[in-house]
């Protein structure tokens, strides 16, 4: 029950990452009919919209103690970050919350990217071949992770969570289980409730606002909203703008459990896709609902008894999942009739 | 007879075959010493001589070749005699004056591995076809590391294997023209089995997270062994991939397994990961079979406990070296990296230097660059002022036998550099074994012509 219960949680998590970025790819193919493979791109564009913030406020001076010698002879270089110069003990603060504040930076610079990729390249495809489409924006995504990586370097830059969210939570403890059974660190429960916050967010915003009501007629029947004198191209560009600040709060919240380097969007790229097409083309409740069940059979394949019966099973249980879905239901779990279909 | 009977003796024969010999230019190559003309591959003949550096200055294990990149440019630096001579004085063996390599000055090429076997294999070619490498040295990823070495024995070309762990360098991928001066992950075993079981008692049971590739194999294979002679339980040995970033999912069957010494057979940035994931979880905290649960990385480099933080500290593994060694060698070498890069060396960077120094050495010695003659002058070679203490580069399998240091991270650091301490000196003698121990056969010594 334990092992089951960690799982789960584990699933959730990693499901949560997926589901963030699926719903903004789902988000673009469903308003502009747009393949967009550059998408993995903007999840790490956040990621690093988290590391520049951190390197901006870290930004250290050095100053030479000439009364100590480094191992090699040298004056012992005393390095302080400008941040704790300029604001004394708020700026350890700072320091210390960078990751969460960062959210603050990212949703303006991800808006800015999202529409700016939008109106400056994709909208010049929207009536080529779904090839083209996905060809043009695959080579933006190289393109971007190159400028991130002669910015940033190759490197992964580890983004150190908040000291007092470091430990782990008893869960099981809390569920009248045997306490210190299920512990599972407190920053993947942040994030598996800060992508279902997101989610939530995305779907009220879609359902509850008029915006998004015309969004999803426009969705539904773009020529009729266009002819009743709606400017839906300007709302679908603000979408793509929207997708763009998902997948970058995604990047963003992800920097403390693995560190970003600039092939992070390409590594989730590939599974996003996977849970896209699982969960249906175009169905937004599908990419959520397929994201964490994903998420949640990759965890459990990975777990030793199910590794012993089938070795290997934790590296292809998302594919084969998929090779199931289109052979017995093609259109997706939750896919629609006559989306990216002849 | 026939000769004989036309009215040849003995004696003119000798006297015409030796005219012959003498006018048609081959005494002068049979009396001279490295007399081996251009037969072997990439042999220089200009006024200077070029080695081929490949590391990885991208992939899992980055961090690592960076610091390699930065010793070996410092290594060329003092077999061309600039900078402070690092090692030079050092060394026991007295034939590299700071003047190249037997007069030429050294030039290098470098490249990215990507810590994958294939584009490593692809750089260390091209440097041979296209760059003419008399030598190809590099690597921090055993699997890197016995493809190129087994490209160098193809095409005839010296292999000075940079950072790599596993048993099958030396065991059965060995070459004969591949040498490693690094330890192995036996030596591991060996070194770290009393002290863990000194520390946390001979009553355990253990539970392996895996690279999964000939290092991570070898290594578990290793640590289980020396960790089961003394009494250890393996509960479970579990494979992951290389540069997996989130080992979450390998580490929440842990929890509840009945373990109580989780073993990560990891290393640079997966070390990182899975360790710093691992104290996330809660492990260190945890209570099992009522012993404090415990974490152990058996290949442990000061770069990864750097980027470990924390989560670094009391743990225990196994090192090559470290700079806070305090003999005159180590000290030297620390010094001289010190001051041109501004921080210490790590300990990728002193067996890269150490070996590109060995090079040079060994063809000093041999007096030619001709790779049969320089394999020799390397086999079987005992020296010392390296930092290693005394150390012989066994004849059987080009291991380099030496002390290993048991090493554990430190509880409070002084400086960010100051993350591990040593706490045990494992001697040569008990870090020796048969080589005969692991298969594989070294090969011909017959130079190949770089194909």
């Amino acid at each position: 029950m334990e092992t089951i219960l960690a799982q789960l949680l584990n699933g959730l998590d990693k499901g949560g990452a997926y589901a963030l970025i699926a719903l903004g790819l789902t988000l673009v193919f469903g308003t502009l009919g747009v393949v967009n493979f550059a998408h993995g791109a903007l999840f790490m564009l956040g990621a690093f919209c988290a590391v520049a913030f951190r390197q901006f406020i870290t930004y250290e001076t050095v100053t030479l103690d000439p009364t100590k010698l480094s191992p090699w002879g040298a004056p012992l270089e005393i390095k302080t970050p400008m941040a704790q110069i300029w604001f004394g003990d708020f700026g350890a603060v700072l320091i210390n919350w960078s990751v969460p504040i960062s959210i603050l930076l990212a949703i303006p610079v991800m808006l800015v990217i999202g529409i700016a990729m939008e109106r400056g390249l994709i909208k010049h495809f929207y009536k080529r071949a779904h090839m083209d489409q996905i060809l043009v924006t695959f080579g933006l995504a190289i393109v971007l992770q190159e400028v991130v990586k002669a910015i940033f370097g190759a490197n992964p830059i580890s983004q150190p969570m908040p000291v007092e969210l470091r430990g782990s939570a008893d869960i099981g403890a809390m569920l009248g289980l045997t306490p210190g059974m299920v512990t599972y660190p407190i920053w993947r429960l942040i994030y598996f409730l800060f992508s279902a916050s997101i989610i939530g967010a995305v779907f009220a915003f879609l359902r509850l606002t008029t915006f998004g009501m015309v969004v999803r007629a426009g969705m539904a029947d773009r020529e009729t909203v266009g002819i009743l004198g709606i400017n839906i191209d300007r709302r679908f560009t603000i979408m793509f703008g929207l997708a763009a600040v998902v997948a970058g709060l995604a990047g963003v919240m992800y920097t403390p459990l693995v560190p970003p380097n600039y092939h992070l969007g390409m590594d989730f790229l590939v599974l996003s896709f996977v849970v896209v097409v699982v969960g249906g083309m175009g169905s937004l409740p599908g990419a959520v609902a397929a994201g964490f069940l994903l998420g949640i059979l990759q965890s459990f394949a990975s777990m030793t008894e199910i590794k012993a019966i089938i070795p290997g099973i934790d590296q292809i249980i998302i594919y084969l999942v998929a090779v199931v879905i289109l052979l017995v239901r093609p259109r997706g779990l939750l896919g629609r009739r006559g989306v990216m279909e002849t | 007879m026939t000769l004989l009977k036309r009215g040849l003796t003995r004696r003119r024969v000798l006297q015409t075959g030796m005219a012959g010999i003498i006018g048609s230019g081959v005494a002068p190559l049979m009396f001279t010493k490295g007399a081996w003309a251009q037969e072997f591959c990439n042999n220089p003949t200009g006024d200077t001589v070029t080695l081929g550096f490949v590391m990885p200055l991208t992939g899992a294990y980055a961090d690592e070749g960076a610091d390699q990149q930065r010793a070996f440019l410092l290594a060329v630096e003092h077999l061309n005699g600039e900078g402070d001579g690092g090692l030079l004085p050092t060394f026991s063996s007295k034939v590299l004056k700071g003047n190249g390599i037997l007069g030429k000055k050294v030039a290098y090429v470098t490249g990215d591995d990507q810590t994958k076997s294939d584009a490593g294999r692809d750089a260390a070619r091209r440097m041979i076809e296209r760059d003419g490498a008399i030598m190809i040295s590099g690597a921090s990823s055993s699997g890197v590391a016995i493809a190129e070495q087994a490209l160098c024995q193809e095409m005839g070309v010296i292999y000075m294997a940079g950072l790599t762990h596993s048993n099958d360098t030396t065991g059965k991928d060995k070459k004969r023209y591949g040498f490693r001066h690094f330890f192995n992950a036996y030596q591991s075993g060996t070194a770290i089995a009393p002290v863990l079981g000194e520390a946390y008692g001979k009553d355990r049971r253990a539970y392996h997270l895996t690279s999964d590739y000939t290092w991570g194999w070898t290594q578990e294979e290793s640590i289980k062994n020396a960790t089961e002679a003394m009494g250890w339980e393996t509960v479970a040995a579990v494979r992951t991939p290389v540069g997996a970033g989130d080992f979450s999912q390998y580490i929440t069957p842990v929890l509840n397994s009945g373990a109580d010494v989780l073993i990560l057979n990891h290393y640079g940035f997966d070390g990182v990961n899975s360790l710093t994931q691992a104290v996330q979880f809660g492990l260190r905290d945890r209570q099992a079979n009522g012993k404090d649960f415990q974490i152990v990385l058996p290949l442990v480099s000061d770069l990864m406990a750097q980027g470990a933080g924390e989560a670094i500290k009391g743990i225990y593994g196994t090192a090559n070296w470290d700079w806070q060694l305090d003999d005159a060698a180590s000290g030297a070498f620390t010094r001289s990296f010190g001051a041109k890069y501004g921080q210490p060396p790590s300990q990728i960077a002193q067996t890269s230097y150490v070996q590109a120094l060995l090079y040079a050495d060994a063809v000093e010695r041999a007096g030619t660059f001709y790779p049969p003659e320089v394999i020799k002058a390397l086999e079987g070679f005992e020296f010392d002022g390296m930092g290693n203490g005394p150390t012989l580069y066994r004849a059987e399998d080009h291991q380099c036998l030496k002390e290993v240091l048991v090493v554990q991270g430190r509880e409070n650091p002084s400086t960010t550099f100051d993350v591990l301490q040593t706490v045990q000196k494992v001697g040569r003698d008990v870090a020796d074994y048969d080589a005969s121990i692991f298969e594989g056969e070294l090969g011909p010594y017959d130079a190949a012509l770089c194909a």
